[in-house]
């Protein structure tokens, strides 16, 4: 673990807070760690996650934003999702589980040569609105689908 | 072939979709183990980028939230059969891994 070492021989990361968790083996390059929306993953609410990420929480229903999800998931560890949207000038995608201990599950930051279209599976805690927020030109507008889950997958 | 993705790109009308698979516990670090009644530690993928002829196509910002073994799909424009897809990934722990493959 040569950067754990060169970071404590540093001194000047090692007294800090980053320093410590470092020290404890929560490595995490730099880089990384100042680009994840730390304040928004930890946000226990929609409106605080959207707020720590986009700084308002106001956005606009759109018919523009497709959520296809399923009406029932049965295994609430894997629940398929895929967001599609027409809106141009994407800046970014969210993916909100509203009822999860941490809504937003993911956030993507689009380049200029991203489709509006992410598939991926997430998590669900319990019956819950899967919500996507869409960032376009600096507007922020959702869509949502309510998922019933039978088994929840967030632990234990 | 790099150990834990697994990915596939298609083009069709230039729009590249690329699937990927990826190799990871994914732990929110609020589970316990059934045995000995310990949580979990987190670890997770906190980032994955996706590039396309070698530039940045999405950035995708995860938590623990993600399901175990990550599944991703996006799209890409102004692809070509040929074109070389990327992706890239940086966990909680500062681990690692990334993979690339041609569009087909």
């Amino acid at each position: 673990m040569t950067i754990k070492r060169r970071t404590f021989m540093k001194g000047t990361l090692a007294g800090s807070a980053i320093g410590v968790a470092v020290g404890a083996g929560l490595l995490t390059p730099r880089a990384v760690l100042a680009a994840w929306p730390k304040q928004a993953f930890e946000s226990k609410s929609t409106a605080d996650a959207l707020k720590a990420l986009h700084g308002s929480a106001e956005a606009a229903s759109s018919g523009d934003i497709t959520v296809k999800a399923p009406d029932i998931a049965e295994n609430g560890a894997v629940v398929p999702i895929t967001i599609s949207t027409t809106l141009g000038d994407l800046k970014s995608i969210s993916i909100i589980a509203e009822k999860n201990p941490v809504p937003l599950v993911a956030t993507y930051d689009m380049g200029s040569t991203a489709e509006g279209y992410i598939s991926m599976r997430i998590k669900m805690g319990k019956t819950s609105n899967v919500m996507a927020v869409v960032n376009s030109g600096g507007k922020l507008f959702e869509a949502k689908k309510e998922v019933k889950v039978t088994i929840g997958g967030c632990g234990g | 072939m790099a150990k834990g993705i697994k990915v596939r790109a298609k083009e069709k009308g230039g729009v590249v979709t690329v699937k990927a698979l990826i190799s990871h516990p994914m732990e929110t670090g609020g589970r316990k183990d059934k045995k000995t009644g310990k949580k979990i530690p987190a670890h997770f993928i906190q980032e994955v980028k996706v590039t396309h002829k070698g530039k940045d196509a999405l950035t995708a910002h995860w938590s623990g939230g993600v399901s175990k073994n990550p599944y991703l799909s996006v799209k890409v424009k102004d692809g070509k059969k040929g074109d070389t897809v990327g992706i890239a990934w940086v966990d909680n722990k500062g681990e690692s891994d990334s993979v690339e493959a041609k569009v087909k």
